[in-house]
């Protein structure tokens, strides 16, 4: 066991920490800035670190769940309005499916409550697509569905339309705007172990969003304690503020040891195994996760419960993430469910 | 990036998975029952003589220089057997490594490492709890010895101790931090008098008061020089409070995989809320077990501990109190039944956040040496 990330990994995180620190959104007022936006989405693209999870010519991902959590993490902490979940489980499922790259760009569709992937059982899905959402869908013209075939699944692809969802204002969501139609080159079907597989990967990067957006709630709200005076001392010197801190800092680095582990598992261990691991990082990182986001919102006072501060943007994220394959209730539920005891009494 | 075995990790796992199959002491868990205090010393010579305890530590004291990840899997395989954690003495180990001459590390080391000689520690008194360096127990230069007066609390093994790691202030002129010393003390000597703390779960075993009034230590017992103590100090608390040194893992995996198996067997008997605190019970014991990876990897690079510490120190007490409620709920409060164990794990789960540094203290420690808050 050594749990060190590699030199390349360190370098990983380096250049990505310096793409998000030139082009990510350092205040609400520049989320608006389409300049700023389209130059940190192109330098996005142009870093292929969208497709850390496409096929290599054995059929094996370019690149590991830890390199590919390691690039969720920062950009989480940076608020990165670009997309980057969406179109990494969509290069998944194409690679699970021996299907060559989305031509745009391209998105996972979720079942209503985004807690699981939307799995039609034939192509009229007019019923099951109700609900459905698709996530982290800027720019996105098409999303993924699973659709039942063969004793697995085939892949098919739905046209999606913006919504003017505002629960994360760094990914906006978008709804199917037509019905599915299957790839046209799939090489194989999925089989159930692959969709697990896949759940496990967007647990993992899920929880290493929120790591990340933790890490930038706590460093905004500290900066803030620091800065900010009342009865002639800075806030930050009182011992009611700074336990508040001091736990939001605790929640995070407890998140990021079990949030490691799951990027880890997702190609290490078995799918059953990797899930178990997943869910078990996600119910802890999601419960903690709030906790910190609302930590930040209180170390602000009044400014951190207005549309200016960057507190509630950290928060919105995390709800999103958090619900993207269930939050701490519905994955705690699966941590039971892998240790043989049922949660549904 | 790896969490699995290694070759070398995969064997040691091997080995130590069948002497625990043999070689279970069928102790009762420290925190509900005295009698595991009885049986621990031979738990501990037992782990020792197999080759299984201070596996990272030097070879010159006894221990075989293996990276302490090693430990990890010692943690995992005992609450596996389901036997005993092992002994959480590394504190006082890291402690004489750092500052012990070569002479006392020879005199003393190997016999805490074997488990052949028990050991105390006599920091906290009743006026120096969270405020150590307030303590006021004195150490008189008469001869070649210092002559002890004072009064320790919270003296874990101190009943059935060979040697007492003392602080006492040894020089009264000097800011408080800079007038203590410590001092290795034999236990078995008149001027000291040992009392017993019955804490809220009814054990008495564990935690004691010591009286020191007239006892004797010769002076080349003090460990580093007159008024160096208080490195010495800090250096066995931050140790004391890493989950890694500490080995609790194994005995907070312990009881939820009793737990796991009570509602497994009787699922019916359980509520929502029942189920929900063991779910996060599971959850929490498993983060403190990767927690300890990622720090005792980082050690691997030669990163030794700093103010870290408190930060697992309040992960391992939220995991200690998570599986005291889980334990709680599933085991029960025992009303009309003798076995109370549950109750007690609930109890000892409480003092967690006191003992080695209250939480209050950590977070104080968390906000200005890590987040760089100002005092």
């Amino acid at each position: 066991m050594d749990v060190r990330l590699s030199p390349e990994q360190h370098a990983l995180r380096d250049s990505v920490a310096q793409v998000v620190d030139r082009l990510g959104p350092k205040a609400v007022r520049q989320l608006d800035d389409p300049e700023r936006a389209a130059k940190l989405d192109a330098a996005i693209a142009a870093s292929g670190w969208r497709d850390l999870r496409a096929a290599e010519d054995g059929g094996q991902p370019l690149a590991s769940g830890v390199e590919a959590a390691i690039v969720a993490e920062e950009l989480g902490r940076g608020l990165v309005d670009a997309p980057f979940l969406g179109p990494t489980l969509s290069a998944e499922l194409r690679r699970l499916a021996g299907a060559p790259l989305a031509t745009g760009a391209e998105t996972v569709l979720l079942a209503r409550g985004l807690s699981s992937p939307v799995v039609a059982a034939a192509l009229d899905g007019a019923v099951v697509l109700d609900g459905a959402v698709a996530i982290d869908a800027e720019g996105a013209g098409t999303a993924l569905v699973l659709l039942a075939a063969g004793g697995g699944h085939m892949l098919a692809e739905v046209a999606v339309r913006p919504v003017d969802e505002r629960t994360d204002l760094t990914r906006p969501t978008a709804v199917p705007s037509g019905t599915p139609a299957p790839l046209a080159d799939q090489a194989r079907v999925l089989t159930d172990h692959d969709v697990t597989s896949w759940t496990a990967l967007g647990l993992a990067l899920t929880c290493a969003d929120l790591v990340g957006v933790m890490r930038g709630a706590v460093q905004l709200a500290r900066d803030y304690a620091v800065d900010r005076r009342q009865y002639g001392a800075a806030i930050g010197s009182f011992q009611a503020v700074q336990h508040l801190l001091a736990d939001a800092f605790v929640a995070m680095e407890g998140s990021r040891s079990v949030a490691l582990h799951a990027a880890w598992a997702v190609d290490a261990l078995p799918p059953d195994e990797a899930l178990a691991a997943g869910a078990l990082a996600k119910a802890y990182c999601a419960r903690a996760a709030r906790t910190v986001c609302e930590t930040a919102v209180q170390v602000h006072g009044g400014i951190g419960n207005t549309w200016e501060c960057l507190a509630h943007v950290f928060l919105r994220r995390a709800l999103m993430s958090s619900d993207v394959l269930g939050g701490a209730g519905a994955n705690l539920a699966r941590v039971l469910d892998h240790h043989g005891i049922g949660s549904s009494r | 990036m790896n969490f699995g075995d290694s070759p070398d990790e995969a064997e040691l796992r091997a080995r130590l998975r069948a002497w625990l199959a043999d070689n279970d002491p069928g102790l009762p868990a420290s925190s509900t029952d005295d009698a595991y205090w009885r049986g621990q010393p031979a738990w501990h010579q037992a782990l020792y003589d197999a080759g299984f305890f201070g596996m990272s530590w030097p070879k010159a004291i006894g221990g075989q220089e293996l990276p302490s990840v090693f430990d990890v899997i010692l943690d995992e395989e005992l609450a596996a057997a389901g036997t005993p954690p092992r002994p959480s003495l590394g504190y006082l180990v890291q402690g004489i490594l750092e500052h012990g001459n070569e002479d006392i590390q020879q005199r003393f080391l190997p016999g805490i490492v074997s488990g052949r000689e028990r050991w105390c520690q006599g920091f906290s008194e009743p006026d120096a709890g969270s405020d150590l360096a307030a303590l006021r127990t004195r150490a008189d230069r008469d001869g070649d010895d210092y002559v002890l007066t004072g009064h320790k609390v919270w003296t874990s093994y101190s009943d059935d101790a060979d040697w007492c790691l003392v602080l006492a202030r040894t020089d009264h002129d000097v800011p408080k931090h800079k007038g203590i010393s410590a001092f290795v003390v034999p236990m078995g000597q008149p001027g000291i008098e040992q009392r017993p703390l019955k804490m809220i779960n009814g054990i008495t075993k564990e935690f004691g008061e010591v009286i020191f009034d007239g006892a004797r230590v010769p002076a080349a017992n003090m460990i580093g020089a007159p008024g160096e103590g208080w490195p010495l100090a800090m250096t066995v608390v931050s140790h004391e409070r890493e989950p890694g040194e500490l080995g609790y893992v194994s005995r907070y995996k312990k009881v939820v995989k009793e737990l796991a198996t009570h509602v497994r067997a009787n699922p019916e008997a359980y509520d929502a809320e029942q189920t929900r605190d063991l779910g996060w019970a599971i959850v929490e014991a498993e983060m403190l077990r990767l927690h300890v990876c990622r720090r005792l990897s980082d050690r691997l690079d030669g990163v030794s501990h700093g103010p870290e510490g408190s930060v697992d120190k309040l992960l391992m007490t939220q995991v200690e109190q998570a599986v005291g409620h889980a334990a709680l709920g599933i085991g029960g409060t025992g009303h009309g039944d003798a076995d109370d164990t549950a109750l007690k794990v609930y109890l000892y789960s409480r003092a967690q956040s006191v003992m080695g540094g209250t939480s209050q203290i950590q977070r104080n420690l968390v906000a200005r040496r890590i987040l760089g808050l100002p005092a």
